[in-house]
């Protein structure tokens, strides 16, 4: 099975982040830049089908130059090789835009399967997987802690607010995974190693076929206005237990008019 | 005035989500709301009631297994058509899993802009979001095409305007693009009749300090007497205690309710992503150090096994 595992490169989740002043882009000249955290669990998923059926794993990056380094981190996991979308005129390009992006990259591979994170941790849009199969024509099974190959039959249980969906369709499709589907591999030292000689091939806009013009900030479907840093929250009162904290507790819950 | 649709949110067994009553409150702001159904037979007639209670002036409907019986595709493409037909003032949906999904294949079908996570909307389409786990507030608009936004829940108060729709059933279109994903089973898994719990006024959620799963019938008890919803660190969810629909945090729900309350939660940055936009924070922890604190507007350091219990009984007493 030929599968593509899309990997974005954001801004560490742990780390203080910041849009920038003059565009209002995502500050990632200053921020300690990663994989997105669901990313790996898609590798890890790509991985495993590998293993158990054959085929190959290719990562798919739009990012600047410094994405080279989530790329090389991916591969050490066990990918086979990347692709990397890599234009100038792709800074500030909306959702819209990215996954004309996107999907153009991948009628290149000829995916069977293409694999993501439920959500990026930046962005938290999750409109991606459903965006790009919509413009390939191909099913989407969104939101997977559970994943079943058969052959050509995808099986997903998805994750709802009330419980799950059993879910199915044939390949190709789209599947984006939660946190709870695998526990990602650690990139051994060989792994690491290897990483390094493996292929990247970068690929422009030309490449693609898609007009500079329908990406970035020309190509943008919406804008941010204005951006302000919310004033952290300052903590209240804060007392030790000696024996009523829990009716201290009610009592402030009650002048709060919880109780 | 114009029309803003709501696609309406619901469950089997709750009926109309919260969360559409949001909606149809921002709604008014901007036009005349309308609500869409999406979903199975009968749907828009069970709903109807509510709906109109809140404002909705005209329901439309499409119903049946070709729309509920496959994954969100075929609701995109009902909503698409009536999109171009009634050329509203603004779409409104829930900023939730499928809400969003919908939302993102409608942004392609028309290639309109799409916002999520709203938790305010202008008339002139200045949406209002929230951004890296609450830190920053952005002000976007939509720059081509009309107002396609994801309404975050408990961003609004829901406020009844009385009104009566008419039921206008759509003829559905779609096509076989739009059923190659098909939803096999439903299976629900939330047990009670707590809230859910990104809509919930209260929540209470336990951390690794609670020990084990027994131990959340502490959390859920507070939860139950509060009437609130149960919620879990990731560190408990990853320990097993509680199952990982409830999680809260930067890989989990982000919950922005009136009360929430931190039981035995450190407060890691991974866990304030998903409730620091929360009104009011009450903690208890052990460590008077936890981070928690930090945010907390009353903390109160001590045993969790001692504590919780004694506000439970305090607030039985003032019942």
């Amino acid at each position: 099975m030929n599968i593509v595992v899309l990997v974005k490169q954001v801004p560490d989740s742990g780390a203080d982040r910041n849009l920038r002043n003059d565009d209002n882009t995502v500050d990632r000249g200053s921020a300690n830049n990663v994989i997105n955290e669901m990313d790996e669990y898609a590798i890890e998923e790509a991985l495993k089908i590998k293993e158990a059926h054959g085929g190959e794993v290719t990562i798919l990056t739009m990012g600047p130059d410094r994405a080279t380094e989530s790329i090389r981190k991916a591969l050490s996991m066990g990918p086979d090789k990347a692709v990397h979308v890599l234009d100038d005129a792709l800074h500030g390009s909306c959702a819209v835009a990215t996954s004309k992006v996107l999907a153009a990259a991948l009628g290149q591979l000829n995916a069977d399967l293409v694999i993501c994170g439920a959500e990026s941790t930046d962005g938290r849009v999750q409109v991606m997987p459903h965006m790009i199969a919509e413009r390939l024509g191909v099913a989407a099974l969104t939101g997977a802690r559970k994943l079943t190959v058969d052959g050509a039959t995808l099986t997903v249980e998805r994750q709802t607010e009330e419980g799950y969906e059993v879910v199915t369709a044939a390949t190709p499709a789209v599947v984006s995974v939660w946190d709870t589907i695998n526990e990602p591999r650690y990139p051994s030292f060989k792994g690491i190693m290897a990483a390094k000689k493996k292929p990247v091939q970068t690929l422009s806009l030309a490449d693609l076929g898609v007009a500079a013009d329908e990406v970035g900030f020309d190509g943008a479907t919406s804008a941010v206005v204005e951006h302000t840093k919310r004033p952290p929250r300052s903590g209240g009162a804060k007392i030790t237990d000696e024996g009523e904290g829990g009716v201290k507790l009610v009592e402030f819950l009650a002048t709060e008019k919880f109780v | 005035m114009s029309e803003v649709l709501v696609v309406v949110e619901a469950t089997k067994e709750f009926g109309v989500k919260k969360v559409t009553l949001e909606m149809l409150t921002l709604a008014r702001e901007l036009g005349t709301p309308s609500a869409v159904v999406l979903g199975g037979a009968g749907a828009a007639e069970a709903l109807s009631g509510k709906l109109g209670e809140y404002g909705a002036e005209k329901i439309y409907a499409a119903e049946g297994d070709e729309i509920d019986g496959y994954l969100v595709a075929p609701k995109a493409t009902v909503l698409a058509e009536l999109v171009k037909r009634v050329q509203p003032a603004a779409v409104l949906l829930a900023s939730a899993q499928e809400g969003k999904e919908i939302a993102a294949r409608l942004a392609v079908k028309l290639d309109n802009g799409i916002l999520t996570d709203v938790v305010g909307l202008d008339a002139d389409g200045t949406a209002t979001q929230v951004a890296f786990a609450g830190s920053t507030i952005v002000k976007s608009k939509v720059t081509r095409g009309l107002p396609l936004v994801t309404v975050r829940p408990n961003s609004v108060t829901p406020a009844p305007a009385a009104a009566t729709p008419a039921i206008e059933q759509l003829s559905v279109s779609v096509t076989d693009t739009d059923k190659l994903a098909t939803v096999v089973e439903r299976v629900a898994e939330q047990k009670g009749s707590r809230p859910e719990l990104t809509e919930a006024g209260v929540v209470v959620s336990g951390g690794r300090g609670v020990g084990n799963a027994d131990n959340f019938k502490l959390v859920e008890e507070l939860a139950d007497l509060l009437g609130g919803a149960v919620g879990a660190s990731r560190a408990a969810v990853d320990s097993g205690f509680y199952p990982h629909q409830f999680q809260v945090g930067q890989t989990g729900k982000t919950v922005s309710p009136q009360l929430y309350v931190a039981l035995g939660i450190s407060g890691a940055i991974q866990h304030r992503a998903g409730m620091q936009t929360s009104k009011t924070i009450v903690a208890v922890n052990k460590d008077g150090e936890a981070p928690i604190f930090e945010l907390a507007d009353f903390g109160v350091v001590g045993d969790l096994f001692k504590i919780v219990p004694q506000a439970a009984e305090e607030i039985r007493k003032r019942k």
